[in-house]
């Protein structure tokens, strides 16, 4: 049992546990805003009428999302160095999951697009509206109630991918716990501990989504 | 220079077969223990007892905020510590099962909130028992909203299965960072290990998406 469940352990690594958990909230801010870049582009690449855009963009979407992250960071991790780009842990980290959750996100900002009701589109093509006044004006406003919610489901995804990166070395918060178990043999506080600070994130990030979904949600009533 | 690599890739073409294995068995047994709970669960969280419903929902949160790394590392290191002896495999199965469970009860939860409430009471006033209504009422109904996530939700699972390797499970991922030790071109490693999961994952992929398309054609609208 956990009768000697150190709280001062716990105490004494805190600084520790809280350079790693800001480590792991700029990195995965970092991340995700990378992602959504590539997201962006990957969805007006797949939008696009002809092939030449269309299918690389897909074919890159389906290669993401059918083999695993871990796979994919040590196909950075290992591979880039002998493509001649020596580049630190944390980058390839980074990388990684911007290039990972960009997959996502582009489907998820193509759903938000597609969502539209086909009329609209219509309805501003007859008013006379260009195709960059008709994303801007009437398309992409309303996509952007519709994506709000999924794309705050990715970031939660994000969050907790991050911890991956410990095992690349990263000193973010997972690594933090590991190092406790492996200094200490302190497995449960060091585990436990963190997985206190992960839950903090995620309840932080859920009601980010609840709140926003209300905020669209009466937006949208008014509207 | 690039073909001695090959050569001695090929020589590691039985490792790679066994990983491989190992992580379609590791998937597979968490497939059913998971979709099995999680149906339970799901279940559960919509019947009637509200205490249990919140308790499953409480513990549902509980791993849905967590990394899947943390709890695998969890499992592995604490529950000795409680007297339970581990080997690997089976703290792998242990958390991918639950992890899977989890995310299904939410789906079949979901599905069987979307019956509406006049199917049930007609089926209650048929008189068709508590056990007879989810069987051939509600479940039937709910598989629509169910189906296509549930294919998403195994998709998943066998992808987050790479991540038992951190516990030293020789499965796909394990294999490719073990070989990447002795052959040093990590491109070519495990761009191979891609395509390992490729493989297994990508016709699953491609059923979601026609699952989906063919119950939103029927039911108007499902999310994935």
């Amino acid at each position: 049992m956990l009768e000697n469940f150190s709280f001062r352990t716990i105490v004494e690594y805190l600084p520790l546990f809280g350079q790693g958990l800001i480590t792991t909230v700029w990195l995965s801010a970092l991340s995700f805003v990378g992602a959504l870049v590539v997201g962006i582009v990957l969805c007006a690449m797949n939008l696009q009428r002809g092939w030449l855009f269309r299918a690389p963009a897909k074919a890159y979407i389906d290669a993401v999302r059918a083999t695993p992250l871990l796979a994919q960071l040590y196909f950075l991790y290992f591979g880039l160095p002998r493509l001649g780009f020596v580049l630190p842990e944390l980058v390839v980290g980074i990388l990684a999951l911007s290039l990972n959750s960009g997959a996502y996100i582009a489907e998820i900002i193509r759903a938000g697009i597609l969502s539209i009701p086909r009329g609209q589109v219509e309805a501003s093509a007859a008013s006379g509206l260009t195709y960059v006044q008709r994303m801007r004006l009437v398309i992409l406003p309303q996509a952007f109630k519709v994506t709000i919610p999924p794309l705050l489901g990715q970031a939660i995804v994000l969050v907790k991918d991050s911890a991956l990166l410990s095992l690349i070395s990263v000193a973010e918060l997972t690594r933090a716990g590991q190092l406790l178990a492996s200094d200490r043999f302190m497995p449960a506080e060091g585990f436990l501990t963190i997985a206190a600070f992960y839950l903090l994130l995620y309840y932080c990030l859920k009601g980010l989504a609840v709140l926003s979904s209300r905020w669209l949600g009466s937006a949208g009533a008014r509207a | 220079m690039i073909w001695q690599q090959f050569l001695s890739l090929a020589g590691s073409y039985p490792l790679a077969l066994r990983g491989l294995g190992m992580t379609v068995v590791l998937s597979l047994i968490s497939l059913v223990l998971g979709t099995a709970l999680g149906f339970s669960l799901g279940i559960l969280r919509t019947g009637g007892n509200r205490l249990l419903s919140s308790l499953i929902g409480a513990w549902v949160d509980l791993i849905r905020g967590t990394p899947f790394l943390v709890q695998i590392f969890l499992i592995f290191f604490i529950l000795p510590e409680f007297g339970i002896e581990l080997d690997a495999f089976t703290a792998g199965i242990i958390a991918l099962t639950n992890l899977a469970a989890c995310f299904i009860c939410e789906i079949v939860a979901a599905g069987i909130r979307s019956v509406p409430t006049g199917q049930v009471e007609a089926a209650l006033a048929s008189g068709l028992s508590r056990w007879q209504r989810m069987r051939q009422v509600v479940l039937p109904q709910a598989m629509r909203i169910v189906l296509p996530p549930l294919v998403g939700q195994y998709v998943l699972l066998i992808k987050d299965s790479s991540v038992v390797s951190a516990i030293g499970l020789t499965d796909l991922t394990r294999v490719g960072w073990l070989v990447v030790q002795r052959v040093p071109n990590g491109l070519l490693v495990f761009f191979l290990v891609g395509v390992g999961y490729f493989i297994v994952c990508y016709p699953l992929i491609m059923l979601a998406r026609r699952l989906e398309r063919r119950m939103g054609a029927a039911h108007g609208e499902v999310q994935l």
